[in-house]
């Protein structure tokens, strides 16, 4: 995975709340073997009209948001299935720093093995973030500092957020997580000959 | 004496491989389910990587999301479904792992054919790239729904990084009024605590209308815990459970079944165990409940009306009631009961079991589908198929004017050839009633088996102790 750095972008304001997986990736572009080629079919339904010619209305289709990193949305965002297709879609557009006050738990964990970093904020604070980003002013994200900064109207504001540790360094180093659990191999040995012998049944009936 | 512990912190503990500095735990995971959409690029990661799969044999895998309920004898004829098949075919080969293909007439989807095969039992953890693994809380197993990269996470090392959530335990008191069935419950819960309700959580149901359900009907509960936004949900396990899992394939043999029915009830939560967060409801309060919207947690009883924005003083729920209502094409304040409905599909992991059936059949029986409605049955595997067809329920069906299908997820998720067209209205069995979910453009009502059956019957939302 990519070392998560400072982002310095402008910000796609989607004020939408309970914004499923099924919305981020419909089903038929789950039929892949890949990870990579979603992000033009990222948020399909509300993209793209029933002929596939793009909805202009919709936020993704505007010029100004074209090469944005940054997503502010709605609470409880990914909620849904469990498709890490949708963290792919994202990704794959180009987005690597979600803004929402809640997040759906699997979606939540499925963006940091991916190197994206969602951020939760407070409701308030989210809607003053979107309205900034409705006026197309440039956001710098740096997790480092756990520090998000943008200018408007000549003030420099600055939004602390909160982060899992493990997470943070995760994001920041871009760690293998399978090369981290199997240097522990060891003790996941040791539990499998404890486990057998308190509940040997585990291990007598195995899929044949 | 210990601090008294609940059923999550019980399991919790035995699963405890090793603790990290920065407070996460590897979880060491007993059984993973794996199915054709979800797992091609954790196994294409295993390969670059040049890693093994640990344990194949704590593994197994068959298709679900993506193949047809009809003409099974012709294949799949979509190429790229055909091709996600194969790869996990050819994926189970290369690793020793058990693969129920669509000829077998085990296969079905993964979260009825775990139980059914006895693959899941009380005490596990289990995990699957789907988030209706939380189904299998049913047999009090902690069992949850994980990304791809947490598929490939299992399948190389058999573990999880984990960080405990927190307790809630959600109370069902009191008794079930007659014709109220246990997707009544879970979506009078969903609409009680809504779909972020239980993020964080790990949801303990209790309560004797808990108790009283059948195994199939505690799946029904433990499965939409994720709609609920809780990752899991558990039962305790009891006489029932013991009861069910007695003599299947994969339960354990007759000379280890009572050391481990010892355990399995040992598992149950302590007397005075602290949960975080308690929600007490009452079961005759419950009558059968129908969603309006397009999320779960727009529930209302089948006696009420379409909800009017303009009562909601919230301005961001009254924008997505607006938008909800648009989309599925409702005027406020009209009467559940004469909305019309279109297709009725009877099925998925929620409720495509047995008893579901048997349930939809009572509804069905000398009564005929509606004119104007397409109503399929897609059984949750191939031995609920065998089943129901040994005790005649297909002939019922088929007599009524029901299609009866293959197995499969079929119109739950519509990723095969089973889906709605735009603006058609459902009322659907499933789990997610989601924009575009079973097709662009279509509407989904969400409700019990015995109320779609009398949907499809009457041609419109209906309640079905009235029939």
């Amino acid at each position: 995975m990519e070392k998560f750095k400072k982002i310095e972008s402008n910000a796609i304001p989607l004020p939408m709340v309970n914004v499923d997986t099924d919305m981020i990736i419909p089903k038929q572009f789950l039929k892949t073997i890949k990870r990579t080629g979603l992000g033009k079919n990222l948020f399909y339904e509300l993209r793209y009209d029933e002929k596939d010619a793009p909805i202009d209305s919709f936020v993704l289709n505007q010029d100004k948001y074209k090469d944005s990193q940054i997503l502010i949305t709605g609470k409880n965002f990914g909620c849904g299935s469990s498709r890490e297709h949708a963290p792919w879609s994202i990704l794959d557009y180009g987005i690597k720093c979600i803004i929402a006050s809640s997040f759906a738990d699997i979606f939540y964990n499925n963006c940091f093995k991916n190197g994206i970093l969602p951020i939760k904020l407070d409701e308030a604070e989210v809607t003053k973030l979107q309205k900034a980003a409705e006026n197309s002013l440039s956001f710098t994200i740096d997790l480092e500092n756990q520090k998000i900064s943008y200018f408007d109207k000549n003030i420099n504001h600055e939004v602390s957020f909160e982060l899992d540790k493990a997470k943070k360094t995760s994001l920041l180093e871009g760690l293998d997580d399978i090369g981290l659990t199997l240097a522990k191999v060891n003790h996941i040995s040791d539990f499998e000959n404890k486990q057998k012998s308190r509940t040997p049944w585990l291990y007598s009936q195995q899929i044949k | 004496m210990s601090t008294p512990k609940t059923l999550y912190d019980k399991i919790w503990n035995d699963h405890l491989v090793s603790e990290n500095e920065d407070g996460t735990s590897i979880i060491y995971i007993d059984r993973h389910l794996v199915h054709e959409v979800t797992s091609p690029q954790a196994f294409e990661g295993l390969k670059i990587a040049n890693r093994s799969v640990r344990k194949p044999n704590f593994t197994l895998a068959t298709a679900d999301h993506n193949i047809p309920t009809t003409n099974r004898d012709e294949g799949i004829s979509d190429p790229e479904s055909k091709l996600q098949v194969d790869t996990l075919e050819e994926n189970c080969k290369e690793h020793g792992i058990t693969f129920l293909s669509m000829s077998d007439k085990r296969q079905g989807i993964v979260h009825i054919i775990g139980p059914e095969q006895g693959f899941t039992q009380p005490g596990m953890t289990i995990v699957c790239g789907d988030s209706h693994t939380s189904t299998h809380g049913a047999f009090g197993a902690l069992a949850w729904g994980i990304g791809t990269s947490e598929v490939e996470h299992v399948l190389a090392t058999q573990t999880l990084v984990q960080t405990k959530a927190k307790n809630m335990q959600i109370n069902i008191q009191g008794e079930l009024p007659l014709g109220v069935t246990a997707k009544d419950i879970v979506l009078k819960i969903i609409q009680t605590i809504g779909t972020a309700g239980g993020t964080g959580y790990v949801i303990e149901y209790t309560g004797d209308a808990i108790k009283s359900l059948t195994m199939e009907g505690r799946m029904t509960v433990c499965n939409m815990s994720i709609e609920a936004g809780a990752r899991a949900g558990l039962i305790s396990p009891d006489e029932k459970t013991i009861e069910y899992l007695k003599g299947r394939p994969f339960s354990p043999a007759e000379n280890e079944y009572q050391s481990a029915s010892d355990y399995w009830l040992s598992l149950a939560s302590d007397e005075g165990a602290a949960y975080d967060k308690t929600v007490n409801i009452d079961a005759s309060d419950i009558i059968p409940q129908v969603t309006w919207g397009t999320s779960p947690e727009d529930v209302v009883s089948i006696d009420g009306l379409v909800p009017n924005p303009d009562d909601e003083s919230d301005e961001t729920k009254k924008k997505s009631m607006i938008r909800a209502l648009e989309y599925m094409g409702l005027v406020p304040n009209t009467p559940l009961k004469e909305v019309k409905v279109d297709k009725v599909f009877i099925g998925s992991c929620t409720n495509g079991r047995i008893e579901d059936l048997r349930a939809a059949s009572k509804i069905a029986k000398d009564r005929k589908v509606a004119d104007h409605v397409n109503a399929i049955i897609v059984p949750g595997s191939g031995l609920v198929k065998q089943q129901a067809e040994e005790e005649g329920l297909d002939k019922i069906f088929i007599e009524s004017g029901f299609e009866w299908r293959e197995p499969g997820c079929s119109m739950c998720l519509a990723m095969n050839a089973d889906k709605l067209k735009p603006q058609e209205r459902c009322a659907s069995t499933s789990n997610r009633n989601f924009e575009g979910r079973q097709g662009r453009g279509g509407r989904t009502h969400l409700m019990s088996p015995a109320m779609a059956a009398a949907a499809a019957i009457n041609g419109k939302l209906s309640d079905s102790r009235e029939i």
